[in-house]
């Protein structure tokens, strides 16, 4: 089933706000928790108390440090940025079309790319195949492990309404993630898009991400003389004068 | 084609059953769903009716099950066999275990209860432990805040009657400007992700004050890479600037502060800077209306911010006139702080601008009418959407309280402390410091203390001395060393213990602290004093008893090991006699409660305590008859009253369960609150939600859930007469007098309005050969030292580097993978390095509490965390070197106590990779074996 | 891209014997018999255990058997495809040959066509992938088809094409390092596309999400050194390239020469595929401060 559909009729998924996001890395452990429990086989930790502890996560928190050009005044500060990343469900995902046994697939109905854990044989092509390093292939298993958009709770009829939504972004809590429909231009997340200039990871690849990625804003715009805030004007530079002007001040109290 | 795609369950079962309790991943106390599959824990989340986290948790929160499932947890009681420190043990019963602990405490109360010295670090059942350590007799009691916050907290309560902490919040909804002073995490770590978020949403403006750039400062607009230990300057210049331009609030200055007490302003006067005040002891201000001085509090006074008063021929003048000569010299004009921050001159008028005109500017009025305690009825709230926030990393210097008292002084002078907009308190704070005990230390053999240990001195004459002038406590709390140590001083335990100054003690009784790791100042010392022994082969700390829940490298140094239960696995009480979970417009406390029950012979140390209690007969532990009064701890909570119809929780009160605050003991009070979700919350009546302090709505409202008994209106001090005692006894006044050694010291840091100094290890090392500030951070994903167990965040964090800024890097000429060698005056530790480019070009730092001792916490010997992982703390004595007089002072505020963790100065050398962090120590032997 | 031995021995093997097919296809040489028996034995041979070795390299290889389903998107399951008719075809070509000294030359020739293919579909499976800008040029089809005629001629006794394919592989395979190596820069994948910060300024790695390793540093973050590199593209020359034209030069046509300049080939295929995959690096590399 690795040819893509011609359309979805849904684009779910998801968009970070890179001017919120803390790097907390409560979207990872929520993540591995709920895809522990559920979905598929359970994400495996190797070594879990020992030397080289290494286990399947299907979202992790990157931070980078971006120094901007300097441009005159006192000069730029470099910025922190925490980056998460899971699967970016892209319309164009080269990793469902290149997976020979039919595992990978992007669904018709909201574009969710999924791996069918009992169709994969682990060969590992389709991660090979993600720019973006959004698949794992689990030590235990041997399956391939993915972002699943929490198909298993967006539609979970045995959850209150308010909890269907992925894990990592029930979780989030600076508000930094958001689910939503994308081919609906009146969603939640169109709306954030369109009015943050959210943006898509390494276009140049082809893939089509379907989520977005939201600028950090603008920075230090006090550092640069151009910035137009004026500083206070003095009413006095000693206390007899001050006091002065407190009389009058107080006299209008 | 036919696409035909796998049909998938969407709506599988997602458990067989929830349990709503309180976290304790951390101390932020979030509520969680606890899923349960099969009877045990398979998925937490958090719980989206809870006030503390509404729904969302942490990285630690949702890794809760790998605490659960940690092989590290301790299994038994346990009796040392081999030598301290070898991790040898055998296991024993829970009667052996304390019939053991009774043997040992038994006699001490009879013969001197000062012999046992009792403390406890990250819990938050204080309030019983302290009940313990009354009952007992003991002077030494004491919690983790000395190393931690004090600093924050005191100059909290002795400013404006309450701290930043998780004590207060800056008001989320209506804040356009908020301003962050050295946080990385905090106590309220959920709360203030939601608030920046919430700020964020609205596009309001964040300024992160800090060395490093990461966390919550990364998304900062604004970021103040301030050198360690400067905010004091920066912040007084601020206050310069906004008193240059008069943009300061003048009518909450003289409404709702004590800028307009009268001041004895005679230099030869005894009484020389202390406050008039009335016959009833309240102090006077010149009421504007009549010009005559008035008590502060009197019903429809106007106060005057710049009237002058003589009575007797000494002149009197306002707090405020004494303000404005302060902070209008020019040796806090920007200019002339600007290089010894850090921070250009221009940056610092832009913020104190921009500061000013939110502030004034955009000022707002809530329609909420209000009366406050001078009985004027007022017809809006008006709003100051400035808010401010800031933790250790103004508290944890040796110049932490002036600072911080520093920052309320900015706060009070934008008018912004409980207005909509600014910084808001939590029930049941505010609360001035008349409304706190003092501090009590007197001893009776085989009699409780003359009452509770810790508190707000008010002056010379409530220090802890014995009549030779010698320090009642163990940890010389409350001596002239650091008088206003409100919290005790534990990084003190070990060393004056190890040293038998004031004296030797017997016992050593600790509960959930790493003493022997990450929360002592100079690890290697102290492992040494917990091992070093007399002539005659005894240890020099005699006894020493532990309860941890898991094997973490305090446990090795223990004798006697009282495993606790996990967190799901016992009852605890999250009570508004501790450190509740109010929010600002409510009151609320919680609890846990046994959602699993443990698989291990381990037992609820809170019950273990009430059981203890019982076996030694101590009052408040024991029926008349002599029989254990609480069955277990569940039972205390329920039953113990503090005051009648006060108890441990709050809520569902009284008979029926429909009282909350005071009210009668209600036996299914547990049950109501696991109903509710594991807590219980009342809300605040919107008249009463802002101006607390001073709003008569509030204050009724605070007596009638039992904070008070009585209202307890007050004004902010600005101005401490408290500190202005010490100051005057140092000036040579009074019958309390400090030893000569400390009078100058005293004089000067005493200053009763904010001042800056330099932090006292810059003071005294060589900043030529030590030029480099050294820091740590809280990771978010990690929680000091338990978080290495957990199999999914040590994946996140297994190791530490330090991180060296651009020009440092360049300078020692390091490249990706090296190590070095970094030392201070005190100890030299062997570590990886990192490069950071956002971070103050003097400052190192690295993440606080990852490195591990080999054989701790079930890990493999060879983990990254005790293989590249380490302790800045090796670096940092608890003790300064020597001054020119031969004295050695504590690495402290001069003021609380508080441990200075953030002066610490070092020197680096370049190492090529190396395959072992140093100092390294030889493996413990894990009691619980390897995970 | 981590140089699994599997995998390496999986295209090493399979393209030899495919190569190997290639030739006898067309025969040359010409098989009869036992001769035929023998020599399509050892082309079964290499072909079978390196389809086999490519199994290792599954995480589940139970499931193996679907690879088969999606030859209409992916290479992998086409190169399965290929890879069994080309050894059906060419096993009845030769079980006709061998059994019933029958030469039905356009199986034969069928069978060449499929062998070709089948290493074509090999060498796609590597050039679809874009995030690996090393691989994802035609060069590299070349670079497969042309060591494996190489490899096939050798080992087919066709001592002319032999010494004309193996000094074409080593030009391919010059020209392919050449290409590859500016492939990630044509890419146009850099940190800042990858992390759509680049509009603020050069972006590098701060912390990596976890201290701890995981599958994809260990499968697509394998870093090999300049020197290390520089070492082994030098022996794949000698081995691949220069001792097996000399030998072919000199020998004509002599077994002991050309057994040598089968294994000095196979030593210096084996080189060339460590460094085809130890060298390409993977665009997620970016998102770890690798490059
Ligand atoms: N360099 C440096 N050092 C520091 C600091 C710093 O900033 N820099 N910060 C200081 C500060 S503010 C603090 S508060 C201290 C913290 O340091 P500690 O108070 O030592 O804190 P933890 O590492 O959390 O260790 C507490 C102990 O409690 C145990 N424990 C955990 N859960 C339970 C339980 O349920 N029951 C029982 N009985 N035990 C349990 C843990 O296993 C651990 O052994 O560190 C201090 N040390
Ligand atoms: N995840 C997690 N949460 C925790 C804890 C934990 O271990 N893990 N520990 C809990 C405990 S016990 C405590 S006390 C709190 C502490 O919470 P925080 O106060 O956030 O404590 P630290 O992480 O020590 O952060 C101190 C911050 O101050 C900065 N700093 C240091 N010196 C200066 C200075 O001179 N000026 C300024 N402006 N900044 C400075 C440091 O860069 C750092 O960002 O966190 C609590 N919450
Ligand atoms: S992010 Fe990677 S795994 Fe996800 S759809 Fe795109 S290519 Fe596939
Ligand atoms: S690993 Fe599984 S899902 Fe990925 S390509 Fe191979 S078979 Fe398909
Ligand atoms: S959507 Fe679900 S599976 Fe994907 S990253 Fe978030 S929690 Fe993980
Ligand atoms: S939970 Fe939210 S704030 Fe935390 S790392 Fe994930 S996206 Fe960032
Ligand atoms: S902040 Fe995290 S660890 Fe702390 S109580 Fe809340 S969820 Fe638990
Ligand atoms: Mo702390």
């Amino acid at each position: 089933m690795t040819q893509l559909p011609q359309s979805t009729a849904k684009k779910l998924g998801l968009v970070i706000d890179l001017d919120t996001c803390v790097g907390c890395h409560a979207c990872v452990t929520s993540c591995k928790g709920w895809n522990t429990e559920n979905y598929g086989v359970p994400l495996s930790d190797d070594d879990a108390y020992g030397a080289n502890p290494i286990g399947t996560f299907l979202n992790r928190v990157h931070s980078f440090e971006v120094q901007p050009e300097a441009t005159g005044g006192c000069g730029s500060s470099a910025q922190t940025v925490h980056f998460p990343k899971s699967c970016l469900h892209c319309d164009d995902a080269p990793c469902v079309t290149v997976c020979p046994t039919g595992a990978s697939y992007k669904r018709q109905e909201d574009g969710i790319v999924l791996v069918d854990e009992d169709a994969c044989m682990g060969c590992g092509l389709c991660a090979w195949a993600c720019p973006y390093g959004a698949r794992e292939l689990d030590s235990d298993s041997g399956v391939m492990k993915k972002c699943t958009l929490c198909v298993d709770r967006i539609y979970n009829e045995n959850l209150p309404e308010e909890d269907r939504q992925p894990a990592c972004v029930r979780t989030c809590p600076a508000g930094a993630r958001h689910f939503g429909d994308f081919a609906d231009p009146e969603s939640n997340v169109s709306k954030l898009v369109e009015e943050r200039g959210g943006f898509e990871l390494m276009p140049e690849q082809g893939t089509k991400p379907v989520n977005r990625y939201l600028p950090p804003r603008k920075k230090d715009s006090w550092d640069s003389a151009n910035n137009n805030v004026l500083p206070l004007n003095a009413i006095s530079q000693e206390p007899k004068g001050f006091l002065k002007w407190l009389d009058s001040a107080l006299g209008k109290v | 084609m036919n696409m035909k795609q796998p049909q998938v369950e969407t709506s599988p079962k997602v458990s067989d059953e929830v349990r709503k309790t309180t976290c304790y991943m951390c101390a932020c106390r979030c509520g969680i769903n606890v899923h349960m599959k099969d009877g045990k824990v398979a998925y937490i989340e958090g719980n989206k009716d809870h006030p503390v986290n509404k729904g969302v948790l942490c990285a630690k929160g949702s890794a809760g099950i790998q605490q659960v499932n940690s092989p590290a947890r301790l299994t038994s009681p346990l009796l040392r066999t081999g030598p301290r420190g070898s991790g040898e043990f055998k296991e024993i019963s829970w009667d052996e275990a304390l019939e053991k602990a009774v043997e040992l405490l038994k006699p001490i109360r009879e013969d001197n209860p000062a012999k046992l010295a009792f403390f406890t670090g990250r819990d938050q059942s204080q309030s019983f432990t302290s009940f313990f350590a009354q009952n007992f007799g003991t002077p030494n009691y004491a919690a983790h805040g000395g190393f931690c916050l004090v600093n924050m907290a005191a100059a909290g309560i002795y400013t404006i009657g309450g701290a930043f902490w998780e004590f207060g919040s800056p008001d989320w909804e209506h804040t356009k400007l908020f301003m962050l002073f050295g946080v990385a995490e905090d106590h309220d770590s959920n709360p203030i992700k939601m608030g920046l978020g919430k700020i964020k949403k609205r596009g309001a403006k964040v300024i992160g004050v800090n060395p490093i750039r990461s966390g919550y400062n990364a998304i900062a607009d604004e970021w103040v890479g301030i050198t360690p230990g400067t905010d004091g300057l920066f912040i007084l210049a601020l206050v310069h600037e906004l008193f240059k331009a008069g943009k300061i609030d003048l009518d909450y200055l003289a409404n709702l502060t004590n800028a307009p007490v009268l001041l004895n302003s005679d230099e030869k006067s005894p009484e020389y800077g202390l406050f008039l005040k009335d016959d009833e002891g309240k102090a006077l201000v010149i009421d504007r209306k009549t010009g005559k001085t008035a008590a502060f509090d009197q019903q429809g006074i106007e106060p005057d911010l710049s009237g002058q008063h003589e009575i007797d021929g000494i002149v009197h003048t306002t707090v405020f006139k004494k303000m404005a000569e302060q902070y209008l010299d020019p040796e806090y004009a920007p200019e002339a702080i600007a290089n010894q921050c850090g921070i250009s001159a221009e940056k610092i008028k832009i913020i104190a601008a921009e500061l000013a005109r939110v502030a004034f500017d955009e000022a707002f009025e809530l329609p909420q009418p209000w009366t406050d305690f001078r009985g004027k009825h007022h017809e809006t709230m008006v709003g100051r959407p400035v808010s401010f926030h800031s933790m250790r990393g103004i508290s944890a210097h040796s110049n932490g309280f002036q600072t911080c008292r520093a920052l309320h002084i900015l706060q009070i002078v934008l008018g912004t402390v409980e207005v909509p907009g600014g910084f808001r308190f939590k029930p049941p704070y505010p609360k001035p410091v008349e409304a706190h005990p003092a501090p009590h230390s007197k001893v009776t053999p085989n009699s409780p203390l003359n009452g509770p240990h810790l508190g707000f001195v008010r002056g010379p004459e409530g220090l802890a001395l014995d009549d030779d002038g010698k320090a009642i406590r163990i940890d010389k709390a409350f001596t002239w060393e650091n008088p206003m140590s409100s919290h005790g001083m534990m990084h003190m335990v070990i060393s004056n213990a190890h040293a038998g100054d004031p004296y030797p003690i017997d016992t050593l009784f600790l509960y959930m602290a790493n003493m022997a790791w990450n929360s002592s100042m100079n690890t290697s010392g102290t492992i040494e004093m917990l091992t070093d022994k007399n002539e005659d082969g005894t240890y020099k700390i005699p006894n020493i008893i532990y309860s941890d829940a898991y094997s973490s490298e305090m446990v090795a140094y223990s004798d006697l090991v009282l495993p606790d239960t996990t967190y799901l696995e016992r009852h605890d009480c999250i009570s508004l006699l501790d450190r509740p979970i109010c929010e600002a417009d409510a009151v609320a406390d919680a609890i846990r409660w046994p959602v699993i029950e443990p698989d291990r012979n381990v037992r609820g140390f809170q019950s273990v305590l009430l059981d203890l209690g019982a076996r030694l007969q101590l009052p408040g532990f024991i029926n008349e008859d002599g029989s254990q009064k609480y069955a277990d701890y569940g039972d205390y909570i329920v039953n113990h009253e503090r005051r009648p119809g006060v108890g441990p929780l709050a809520g569902f009160r009284g008979e029926k369960g429909d009282s909350y605050g005071r009210g009668a003991v209600n036996k299914e009070q547990l049950n109501k609150y696991i109903e509710n979700g594991g807590f219980a919350l009342e809300h605040i009546a919107p008249e009463a939600a802002y101006y607390k302090p001073w709003n008569n709505a509030y204050q009724e409202w605070a007596v009638e859930k039992g904070f008070f008994d009585s209202p307890q209106p007050y004004i902010f001090q600005i101005y401490s007469e408290t500190m202005r005692k010490f100051q005057l006894a140092a000036e040579g006044h009074g019958e309390h007098q400090p030893p000569e050694h400390l009078r100058e010291q005293i004089k000067e840091v005493f200053e009763p309005m904010p001042i800056w100094y330099e932090p006292f290890e810059e003071q005294q090392v060589d900043e030529d050969e030590y030029p480099i500030h050294a820091l740590t951070q809280r990771p978010m994903a990690m929680y000091h030292s338990w978080g290495s167990q957990n199999a999914w965040l040590r994946q996140i964090h297994g190791m530490n580097p330090l991180y060296v800024p651009t020009k440092l890097w360049e300078k020692h000429g390091f490249t990706e993978g090296d190590w070095a060698k970094v030392s201070s005056v005190h100890g030299e530790i062997t570590i990886p390095v990192a490069h950071m480019a956002a971070l103050n070009e003097s400052t190192v730092w690295t993440w606080n509490a990852i490195g591990k001792r080999k054989g701790a916490w079930a890990l493999d010997e060879d983990a990254p965390e005790t293989t590249k992982g380490f302790l800045l703390n090796h670096l940092i004595h608890e003790l300064l070197p020597s001054k020119r007089d031969g004295q050695r002072w504590a690495n402290s505020d001069p003021i609380t106590g508080q441990a200075a963790w953030f002066d610490l100065r070092v020197k680096m050398e370049r190492l090529d990779a190396q395959e072992q962090t140093l100092p390294a120590f030889d493996a413990q032997k894990s009691p619980v074996g390897k995970g | 891209m981590h140089p699994a031995p599997s995998v390496i021995i999986f295209t090493v093997l399979t393209g030899l014997g495919f190569g190997f097919i290639t030739w006898l296809g067309i025969g040359m040489p010409e098989v009869m018999g036992k001769s035929a028996f023998i020599t399509y034995f050892g082309a079964f041979a290499l072909s079978v255990i390196g389809l086999i070795s490519s199994t290792f390299h599954l995480g589940n290889p139970k499931n193996a058997y679907k690879s088969f389903s999606q030859w209409r998107t992916s290479w992998l399951s086409r190169e399965g495809w290929l890879a069994v008719a080309t050894l059906l075809v060419t096993g009845l070509f030769a079980f006709l040959l061998i059994f019933f000294d029958k030469n039905l030359q356009i199986l034969g020739y069928i069978s060449s066509v499929l062998a070709v293919l089948t290493v074509i579909a090999t060498s796609m499976i590597y050039i679809q992938i874009k995030a690996v800008p090393r691989w994802s040029h035609r060069s590299v089809m070349f670079y497969f088809i042309t060591v494996s005629l190489a490899g096939g001629a050798i080992l087919a006794g066709q001592h002319k094409p032999a010494l004309v394919l193996t000094i074409l592989a080593v030009i391919v395979q010059i020209v392919t390092w050449k290409i590859g190596d500016g492939r990630f820069k044509e890419s146009g994948s850099t940190m800042e596309t990858a992390t759509g910060l680049g509009s603020i300024g050069k972006v590098r790695l701060f912390e990596s999400p976890h201290t701890g390793d995981n599958y994809l540093l260990k499968e697509m973050a394998y870093v090999v050194g300049r020197r290390h590199a520089n070492k082994l593209r030098a022996l794949t020359l000698l081995f691949m390239g220069v001792i097996p034209a000399v030998l072919l030069l000199l020998s004509n046509g002599n077994t002991v020469a050309l057994v040598l300049t089968a294994i000095s080939h196979l030593i210096g295929a084996f080189a060339s595929r460590w460094l085809f995959f130890a060298e390409a690096e993977h665009v997620v590399g970016l998102y770890y401060g690798k490059r």
